[in-house]
């Protein structure tokens, strides 16, 4: 009762007529206020109660039955990314809960907000092993933004505000609620009053005026600054700010893998994409800049390289939402824990005018080489296998860089995030932090239902879409016109890259003998073809991309080709390889 | 530059510290807040959670050695948790801190000589129950000097000996009640439902 009462004091607004309702009834109502509209899931035992209120629901409240819990997390993900609002996705009681558990971990590391409600045993069973029981609140814990479990149905309407406030807020993040089964079926007086504080959580700090000044003050005395943004710019939609602030100083820009989409790409002063498979001179370059300032990033290790040699001539300036981010990998001269927006907005007015082209010009120059060496034999190739890279160029020209794109984990998701022109921000959907082998088909599927009048394209390789192929049953079933693009090497591609390239060849457990994708497709009902000659592939592409519904594309790729530029993992980025 | 945290040679020196910590009385919270230190495989060398003198908020003490570089890292990563009102580092000089020993040794041992009632007295200990069988000696201290006794009381049989975690007190003059009205008023902006700052 202490926790309801906690939960309820940390709630203010309009109070409205009381009702006696259903737990599961008060569930369903509270997600409706919260203004949720589509959920993904998977009914068992644990959930029945809220699956048979849903039925009640089901012109206000949009159900996808996935194929596997995990597609649900994914999809909420996909929802969430392309729409900034929160996804959510409801799962049964132990291995529904379980099964959950990759895409809240993906969705925490990735800042994604979503509310994924488990269904739990009735509570006076609570760790008695009764079936289908698991600590599913021990288990997400730590992967978690926030968790609580609900026993009482009067618990709900309260959990339910306070989830999404928590969710969508500051730096945003999975919530789990797990509701045990009494807590559904009892009865409790409904009332909503959507969460607006909570006295422990402080999710938008006050900028610092002092640190404004100091990190103006940098800035106006660099010769050479460098923005890197990162996902932060995209979540507090800050792009306009990146841009008045490159353009006002002259100031190079380059993303993150999460953060691209969130700078223009044709814009004069964008130089490309940072990290293990980036950009050549964005990633040499961080080691020549004297200033840096970081945006909504967080330095991930496949960014930094090794960190004792990065950035190794700069004062860091580090504009981050998430203050245990700052000072956590990179030591900064001025760590500024705000809303990237915010900061941005008192930042400008207060730094001079500026022209940097000389600086500036040194990227253009390692573009170059990096465009000789890397680039035109990946999306121009005259001879041979196709090439990941060629495919990319084609769909970000077919779809004038307009699509989202979502992609998988591995070789073709390095290709499609160096090859593909990201014009539209919130248009890439892509596992980061934790490199989810299998996100890319439910996450599409997720961002169709989320934005059903773009294009949306889902890349993967041949392992990845067989970690989660069963969704092709939810595209099936419910028609969503998701186009997907296997590049299918017959390898595990990254890990093969890995072995040539570190492990003398022995090419362990990588090789794929794979099924015939297009028969797996046409079983689903979804339209496909298979391309294995260069010449087929741009009329391919533009017939997958003008179907109306889902359309299944594979390309046959290159056996053994490798992502480059490379930096060797523990390296300093200026190690970069180029082959 | 050589700092007080480093070592001749650069390397992060290792220190203990006292983490204090207020929380929200909710269950599950000690495990969120444990999960941080086992996360970075970090041993915990003491911890004591009890009420604080505000309903409704818990107080954790926790020690532990490691360097300045992590226990910040960690620190803040305990912080960001949605139900902990605030965390805190503190080095030995930063605290008033107290711990409590406990010692079940035998009665026999007093009978027939003053021997083990002198070590009692000079170590300022005292008697906390006499029962027929054993006799529990009670010594508050820092750990070297309920450890010191222990020691002494060694070779007469110690049944049983425990000492409890640390408890602290910062010395800054902050009252907690005013550290927790300060963050009641300071939720700095309001937001609308889509929660777009406003």
């Amino acid at each position: 009762m202490a926790q309801m009462e906690t939960l309820q004091k940390s709630s203010t607004g309009n109070i409205k007529k009381k009702m006696r309702i259903s737990g599961s009834e008060a569930l369903i109502l509270s997600l409706l206020e919260e203004g949720v509209d589509t959920v993904f899931g998977y009914p068992g035992g644990a959930i029945m109660p809220i699956y048979d209120a849903l039925y009640g629901y089901q012109d206000k409240l949009r159900h996808l039955l996935v194929r596997h819990e995990q597609g649900a997390a994914h999809a909420a993900q996909g929802y969430a990314r392309v729409t900034g609002r929160v996804g959510v996705c409801f799962a049964t009681s132990g291995p529904g809960a379980t099964n959950l558990i990759t895409g809240i971990a993906d969705a925490q590391i990735d800042s994604t907000p979503i509310v994924c409600i488990t269904g739990q045993v009735p509570a006076h069973l609570l760790g008695t092993d009764a079936f289908q029981e698991s600590d599913v609140l021990g288990i997400s814990m730590p992967i978690t933004k926030w968790n609580f479990q609900v026993t009482k149905p009067e618990e709900i309407p309260t959990a339910i505000a306070r989830a999404f406030y928590i969710a969508r807020t500051g730096r945003p993040g999975p919530v789990l609620l797990d509701i045990t089964k009494n807590a559904q079926f009892g009865e409790l007086d409904y009332e909503y009053v959507p969460c607006e504080k909570i006295r422990s959580y402080h999710p938008y700090p006050i900028v610092n005026q002092e640190e404004i000044i100091e990190a103006a003050s940098i800035i106006n005395n660099a010769k050479k600054p460098y923005i890197l943004a990162g996902h932060g710019v995209l979540i507090s939609g800050a792009e306009k700010e990146v841009i008045a602030l490159s353009e006002k100083a002259n100031i190079p820009v380059a993303s993150t893998l999460l953060g691209l989409s969130s700078f223009p790409p044709d814009h004069p002063n964008y130089v490309g994409y940072l990290g293990m498979h980036g950009n050549y001179a964005p990633n040499v370059l961080t080691n020549e800049c004297d200033v840096l300032i970081a945006i909504g990033m967080r330095f991930d290790d496949r960014v930094t390289g090794n960190v004792n040699q990065y950035a190794t001539k700069a004062k860091v300036i580090h504009i981050e939402i998430d203050p245990s981010e700052i000072d956590k990998i990179i030591k900064t001269e001025v760590g500024i824990n705000a809303d990237a927006k915010q900061a941005l907005q008192v930042l400008i007015p207060k730094v001079e005018k500026a022209s940097h082209t000389e600086w500036i010009e040194e990227f253009r120059k390692l573009e170059k080489i990096e465009y000789e060496k890397v680039v035109k034999g990946d999306v121009y190739p005259q001879s041979g296998e196709i090439k990941m890279g060629e495919v990319v160029r084609m769909l970000s020209e077919i779809s004038k860089g307009e699509a989202i794109v979502v992609t998988d984990v591995g070789q073709h998701q390095m290709i499609a995030s160096r090859y593909y022109k990201f014009r539209k921000p919130n248009h890439i959907v892509t596992s980061g932090g934790l490199g989810t082998m299998g996100f890319a088909l439910p996450a599409a599927m997720g961002a169709q239902i989320g934005q059903i009048n773009e294009k949306v394209i889902a890349i993967a390789g041949d392992g990845g879409i067989q970690m989660t192929i069963q969704e092709l049953g939810t595209i099936f079933q419910y028609n969503i016109p998701v186009k997907i693009v296997v590049l299918n090497n017959d390898f595990l591609g990254m890990v093969r890259q890995w072995q040539q390239l570190f492990f003398e060849k022995r090419y362990s457990f990588t090789e794929m003998t794979n099924p015939d994708f297009i028969k797996i497709a046409d079983g689903y009902g979804i339209p496909g073809k298979k391309v294995t000659k260069r010449e087929e592939l741009q009329d391919a592409l533009q017939t997958m991309y003008d179907s109306d519904g889902p359309y299944f594309l594979e390309v046959k790729v290159e056996m053994e080709e490798n992502v480059f530029p490379m930096v060797p993992s523990g390296e300093s980025v200026s190690n970069i390889r180029l082959e | 530059m050589t700092d007080i945290y480093q070592d001749q040679t650069g390397q992060a020196i290792e220190k203990q510290f006292t983490i204090s910590i207020l929380t929200e009385d909710k269950p599950g919270l000690l495990n969120t807040v444990t999960i941080v230190f086992t996360r970075r495989k970090l041993n915990i060398d003491m911890i004591n959670v009890s009420a604080s003198e505000v309903q409704g908020v818990s107080r954790y003490t926790i020690v532990l050695t490691t360097t300045r570089d992590q226990v910040e890292k960690v620190v803040k990563q305990i912080r960001k948790h949605v139900d902990v009102l605030g965390a805190f580092v503190y080095e030995e000089e930063d605290i008033h801190y107290q711990e409590i020993a406990l010692y079940k040794v035998p009665t026999e041992i007093f009978v027939g000589s003053t021997e083990v009632e002198q070590i009692v007295r000079a170590n300022n200990a005292r008697i906390l129950v006499i029962e027929k069988e054993y006799i529990v000696i009670e010594k508050t201290g820092h750990k070297h000097e309920t450890s010191a006794l222990f020691e002494k009381l060694k070779k007469y049989g110690v049944l049983e000996f425990v000492r409890s975690g640390r408890v602290s007190i910062s010395k800054s003059k902050r009252k907690t009640e005013h550290y927790l009205e300060e963050l009641e008023r300071s939720t700095t902006h309001s937001l609308n439902n889509n929660g777009t700052i406003i």
